[in-house]
């Protein structure tokens, strides 16, 4: 039979099921899901409702500050800023509402600072053509720095006349018992997943990531939108760091230290490829789970916890590795 | 009447005369192609045309009216369109969605809007038809082959009214067979009225394809005859410059 230019044309190459199972997002849902399985067997402790709140409520802040990591990482940039700027925005509510006043200053002062430090980062990088890495390495010192001038280095642990609001906030849980944090981590990982797929900006972002020159070529404003994602992900690490303050109940300089890495980690495990260009919402949340279920379960196998970063790093490598695979197969 | 014509234009660049007193004209559905070696000037003219410069001396015209363009989306709201030659494609998007780089197209009510994925799949659809590519909407561009990925960069051009097409080495490196396909996307293009400038190094495809052949040397237009009247042999003495002037 013969096959007309409009049949070639309509016709679609992938199946959902074909695609489904091309995406390394997918392989490592089966290794947590997995995990999980093998867990509960080998292990009392974790399938308990305790262990299970525990491990959702700490996947949270790698995860929530991992979507808007996702947004810049799908431009081909890096922000290794996000570990001190969610410091700084907690050092700032917590100083604020010491300080006396309420809970919706101190937050709206938190917000506004972790958004200008996003915009100091995107402008230097999209218009004045910083690497990214040297700007948000340059931040990475600066922000933390900052913290420490306006806490004088010191513990804030009693929050003024709003303590218990922020503790609830953070530290409560709303709906059926599942962690406030944990219901914040879906709602932005819902939002993040709608703007990437759903917006003229999210397509932009893929597009600036694919070939940052065509984009300019296409009139793509590539400029502003790159200081937006450096903004978006300032900002989630400023959520981030005032859901950890509530939670904590108290803010130290060294918070967020180091987190940075965890959160680049967690993007690639879930598929984002630092080169630019690839990247979902879903993935940043699962790749943040799989991170969390392996320290959870070396420490309930009963494994040195030294041994933590062997583990982790060896998924960073896995999954990209499954990536190379399949790649290497369809090149040929 | 003429749809793009200029007069007496001039560029330099400090001390450097990129371009010399050139005066041409390009009618609807005209394939004219625009020749001369690296550093003849075919570049500067034609950024002049695509709104990246502006001429230091002489006047564009467009359908009769003086033509001035500040920046490259001038140039296409005027219906001039211009093919990269490294096609300017995202190859981590879909055909459909590089077809509609920077203009996506959009449902819903007044700021909730999203992209219409469906309808952007169809017209994309209708356009690689229209070109007889074997393209389809939502593959990615990464896995086409160099054929595919001109008629996605040609139906671009195809999604505004446009009146002129400037096609940069568009032949440049692709396989035989690709080209035979390229050339048949232009001839689709002129077809329908448009008018093409194709810039080109590739005698073979300006003689099978053109209907006017322009050649540039040191910045100066030295000829501008049609096919017909001209020879290989003639146009490569005139870009060489063992041919002064054509006769």
């Amino acid at each position: 039979m013969a096959v007309t230019l409009d049949q070639t044309i309509a016709q679609k190459q992938h199946t959902f099921l074909s695609r489904l199972f091309s995406t390394q997002t997918f392989w490592v849902v089966i290794a947590v899901i997995l995990a999980c399985i093998f867990l509960s067997f080998a292990t009392d402790a974790f399938a308990t409702s305790k262990n299970l709140y525990n491990i959702t409520r700490n996947v949270t802040f790698v995860a929530i500050v991992a979507l808007g990591m996702t947004f810049v990482i799908i431009t081909g940039g890096i922000d290794l800023s996000v570990g001190s700027v969610l410091c700084l925005s907690s050092m700032v509510l917590a100083v604020t509402m010491h300080a006396g006043y309420s809970i919706e200053i101190g937050i709206l002062a938190s917000i506004v600072t972790a958004l200008a430090i996003g915009a100091f980062n995107g402008i230097f990088i999209a218009y004045l053509g910083f690497p990214p890495f040297v700007v948000t390495l340059g931040m990475l010192s600066i922000a933390r720095s900052l913290a420490m001038v306006a806490s004088n280095n010191t513990v804030v642990f009693q929050f003024g006349p709003d303590h218990d609001k922020l503790l609830a906030l953070g530290g409560g849980a709303w709906l059926f018992g599942i962690a406030n944090p944990v219901l914040y981590m879906i709602i932005l990982a819902l939002i993040t997943g709608f703007v990437l797929r759903w917006t003229k900006f999210g397509r932009h972002i893929f597009a600036i990531g694919g070939n940052e020159h065509a984009a300019t070529l296409t009139g793509v404003p590539v400029k502003q939108i790159k200081v937006a994602v450096y903004m978006i992900s300032a900002l989630s690490a400023g959520i981030a760091g005032i859901i950890q303050t509530g939670w904590l109940g108290a803010v130290t300089t060294n918070l967020g230290n180091g987190m940075e890495l965890q959160v680049i980690a967690a993007t690639v495990i879930g598929g984002a490829d630092l080169a630019g260009g690839v990247g979902t919402a879903f993935g940043a949340i699962v790749g943040a789970a799989l991170i969390e279920v392996i320290r959870n379960s070396l420490g309930l196998l009963g494994i040195n916890a030294f041994w933590q970063g062997t583990f982790i790093g060896g998924a960073i490598l896995l999954a990209v590795l499954f990536d190379r695979i399949r790649n290497f197969r369809r090149s040929d | 009447m003429a749809v793009l014509e200029l007069t007496n234009i001039s560029k330099h660049f400090g001390a450097i005369q990129a371009v010399n007193d050139v005066s041409l004209s390009i009618e609807p559905g005209q394939v004219v192609g625009l020749m001369g070696d690296n550093g003849a000037g075919k570049s500067t003219l034609v950024k002049m045309i695509a709104g990246n410069f502006h001429p230091s001396h002489g006047i564009m015209r467009m359908d009769g009216k003086e033509l001035l363009l500040n920046k490259p989306a001038e140039a296409r709201q005027h219906g001039i369109e211009i093919v990269h030659q490294d096609l300017a494609l995202c190859n981590n998007l879909t055909a459909a969605a590089n077809v509609y780089l920077g203009r996506e197209l959009r449902r819903g009510v007044g700021p909730f809007r999203i992209l219409d994925y469906a309808a952007m799949y169809k017209r994309a659809g209708q356009l690689f038809a229209e070109l007889k590519s074997e393209t389809r909407p939502r593959d990615l561009v990464k896995q086409m082959s160099g054929g595919q990925r001109q008629a996605v960069a040609i139906a671009r051009t195809m999604l505004s009214q446009a009146k002129i097409v400037l096609m940069d080495e568009p032949t440049a490196a692709i396989s035989v067979r690709q080209v035979a396909e390229v050339l048949n996307l232009i001839r689709h293009l002129r077809d329908q009225g448009i008018a093409v400038v194709l810039i080109s190094h590739r005698m073979p495809d300006v003689f099978d394809v053109a209907d006017r052949v322009i050649v540039m040397r040191r910045g100066r237009k030295v000829a501008d005859k049609t096919i017909a009247s001209s020879s290989p042999e003639e146009v490569t003495g005139l870009i060489t410059g063992a041919i002064e002037q054509a006769a």
